[in-house]
């Protein structure tokens, strides 16, 4: 049910007109994600998802589509002049998976192991703070890049 | 056959009053539904009595005296607006987006309210104990960010839109500050024997319980000045006075629910307070010791225990003995001799309450839920003290206070306490290499 | 009560994949640049789901962690697309993507 859920709403985000449906039918697909993340066992992937992807990352781009969003947007063509193209390359890379997914079917093992969730949190940070403690700093500068680069695109005047 | 039901029933209740997990954890699906039950019916009646509380004690500081007419000394005012509100006419703009105006005020109110599930009123408490329970209120907090934005941009009108803009901006910016003094007080939970911390409400209540000391004490003055962060960005995160430029009448014509009337502003109103409930709740949980009576360690024992235990029942009673107070002082027109009789049932009720929890078995059950929800209340009293008390803020004033002020304090805090927490083992490697 | 379909690894896969898909259609097909950038912010949700899939099939945290930080850059590229978008709109008045071919002879 709940991949029928960000089916739907995958779907919604790509053929509705209006930016602001779009980004609603975006937040229910994160939001099933973060469930589907409780379903494998992944607590602490799914709060940060809620707290940064539904709650940091979307009231971004409400943000940025209230600014920009202007009457005649919403008397063009929903779809671009290259449509045909696109829709072929889709194609293509979905046979692509279809045959990588069939052929592939007997690799895994038939039942997952069985994971406890109680001290996901700590594992977590056990491994995020000890073996990747680079990655961790890389991404700190990596966020600060990108608050620079955001602050200098969207100033008036540099 | 039929004692042999009530029987069954007994045996049910008292199985359940013994167990020693949330009925989450324990995959019980009729308590966690009871429980659910109950925290809906306690928000709505708490957020009725905030209303009616919020016009009294606001018009008492300003030296005047409030709803007096509707029922005795307006108690029954809530219920009049409540009635009015439901049978406004429901008007939507001409351009406004249907579909988005429609779902606006609703996911506010489930960002509100879905917050209580992980709220923990007592060691067994709360719907269920999600062992990422703080992540999940602070992420389900957020989510009213997106309710409002589309509230306001739904309205199609300037003042709804700018209103939203600004109210989601200052939210935004105040959850970050929010983040960091929570960050503070869970570092101060891995602290105690076994090493490891825990994100769980009820793990966090559980460790104050551990290590003896309210977390707003500990680390003199660093666990102070985490809560007065958090208590800052709370009234700031649940736009509230002196932050709520966003939605006072006097700045923008109220904001990003200008163009919501009767039933879906109610909704809106449910939201807000139902967000300053649910914020007290963390803040109470992290510093202020969550269901833990006071002084647990100073005055222990068990005739202090006693006397602790006696609190709810004899609150319940003071109020009662208000009520008649106020009912006998009450003019002695036959015009007030309605609300004199009101007032009087009101207080008989209240005493029964009073004297229901003064039995012992409902005393040790109840005891908990009384003191958080005491403390939660004292808050709420806060709250509308500010509001009584605080000019309010500029936007951009507001905006400087919560990048330029209180994000370096949350860092430092959040510093500060991790290096006074592993201090003993920093000396440890000074002075022993 | 014996569900009817076992869930399995690949049927994670096989949802991941789909998103990823519709994705791609939305990155390829649509006009509006906030459509795409919304676009790209689903495909990579669609891989963080393959990790968090595969991190529970083996067992370990790993796919976890690497998860966080797909979010944390997927924040970090959403914010910074966002600012051209505004600086792109600031100049031309318009969010069509076929009208950005400023290098278009």
């Amino acid at each position: 049910m709940l991949s029928g859920i960000m089916l739907i709403g995958g779907i919604l985000v790509i053929t509705r007109k209006n930016p602001v449906h779009s980004a609603l039918a975006l937040i229910t697909v994160l939001l099933a994600q973060a469930a589907i993340y409780l379903m494998l066992y992944a607590p602490f992937v799914a709060g940060v998802q809620i707290i940064l992807y539904a709650g940091g990352i979307m009231v971004l781009f409400l943000f940025v589509i209230m600014l920009v969003n202007i009457d005649r947007a919403a008397k063009e063509r929903t779809f671009n002049s290259q449509w045909l193209v696109g829709i072929v390359a889709a194609t293509a890379l979905g046979g692509l998976f279809v045959a990588v997914y069939t052929k592939g079917n007997n690799i895994f093992p038939e039942h997952a192991l069985s994971m406890v969730e109680n001290d996901n949190t700590q594992k977590v940070a056990t491994m995020l703070y000890g073996q990747y403690m680079f990655a961790f700093e890389i991404a700190s500068l990596l966020l600060l890049v990108a608050i620079i680069g955001a602050v200098v695109m969207a100033k008036k005047r540099i | 056959m039929g004692h042999d039901l009530m029987g069954q029933i007994v045996q049910y209740i008292q199985s359940y009053l013994s167990s020693d997990q949330t009925p989450g954890a324990a995959g019980n699906m009729f308590w966690v539904l009871v429980y659910i039950l109950a925290v809906f019916v306690g928000l709505s009646i708490a957020v009725i009595a905030m209303n009616w509380l919020e016009r009294k004690i606001l018009a008492h500081m300003q030296v005047r005296l409030g709803p007096m007419r509707v029922g005795p000394h307006g108690l029954l005012q809530p219920i009049a607006d409540a009635i009015k509100l439901l049978l406004k006419e429901d008007i939507i703009p001409a351009e406004a987006d249907v579909a988005i105006f429609w779902m606006a005020p609703f996911m506010v109110v489930l960002a509100a309210f879905t917050v209580f599930i992980v709220v923990p009123f007592g060691p067994t408490h709360a719907v269920t104990d999600m062992n990422i329970g703080i992540l999940f209120m602070l992420g389900v907090s957020s989510l009213s960010v997106l309710g409002i934005v589309m509230a306001g941009w739904a309205s199609n009108s300037h003042y709804p839109l700018i209103g939203a803009l600004r109210s989601s901006a200052q939210m935004v910016s105040y959850e970050v500050a929010m983040g960091l003094a929570v960050v503070s007080a869970i570092v101060m939970t891995s602290l105690n024997a076994s090493g490891t911390g825990t994100l769980s409400m009820i793990g966090i209540v559980q460790a104050q319980q551990e290590q003896g000391v309210w977390f707003i004490f500990k680390f003199f003055p660093l666990g102070l000045i985490a809560f007065f962060i958090f208590a800052v960005a709370m009234v700031a995160e649940t736009n509230r006075a002196p932050f709520d430029l966003a939605e006072a009448e006097s700045e923008l014509t109220a904001g990003f629910h200008t163009e919501y009337s009767g039933f879906r502003w109610s909704l809106f109103f449910l939201a807000e307070y139902s967000a300053m409930i649910a914020v007290s709740s963390i803040a109470v949980t992290l510093w202020l010791g969550g269901w833990l009576r006071p002084f647990p360690n100073l005055l222990s024992g068990s005739t202090w225990d006693l006397i602790f235990s006696l609190f709810p029942g004899v609150t319940f009673l003071f109020l009662a003995a208000m009520c008649f107070f106020n009912a006998v002082r009450m003019p002695k027109h036959p015009f007030f001799r309605i609300q004199t009789i009101g007032l009087a049932g009101f207080g008989v009720v209240l005493g029964l309450i009073g004297l229901v929890l003064l039995v012992p078995a409902v005393r040790i059950r109840v005891q908990d839920i009384f003191w958080f929800s005491a403390k939660v209340a004292a808050f709420m009293y806060l709250y509308i003290w500010y509001r009584g008390t605080f000019p309010r803020y500029r936007f951009d004033q507001l905006m400087q206070m919560g990048w330029k002020v209180l994000l370096p304090m949350g860092l430092g805090v959040l510093i500060l306490t991790a290096t006074a927490g592993l201090w003993p083992l920093i000396q440890q490697s000074i002075w022993h290499p | 009560m014996e569900p009817m379909l076992h869930i399995t690894t690949l049927h994670y896969l096989v949802l991941g994949a789909a998103l990823f898909l519709l994705g791609v259609i939305g990155v390829l097909t649509r006009r509006n640049v906030v459509i795409v950038l919304m676009s790209i912010e689903l495909i990579l949700n669609a891989v963080n789901l393959n990790l968090v899939a595969f991190s529970r099939l083996w067992g370990g945290v790993h796919g976890q962690i690497f998860a966080i930080f797909v979010i944390t850059d997927a924040a970090a590229e959403a914010a910074v697309g966002l600012g051209i978008l505004i600086a792109f709109f600031r100049n031309k008045e318009t969010v069509n993507i076929d009208e950005v071919h400023l290098l278009k002879w």
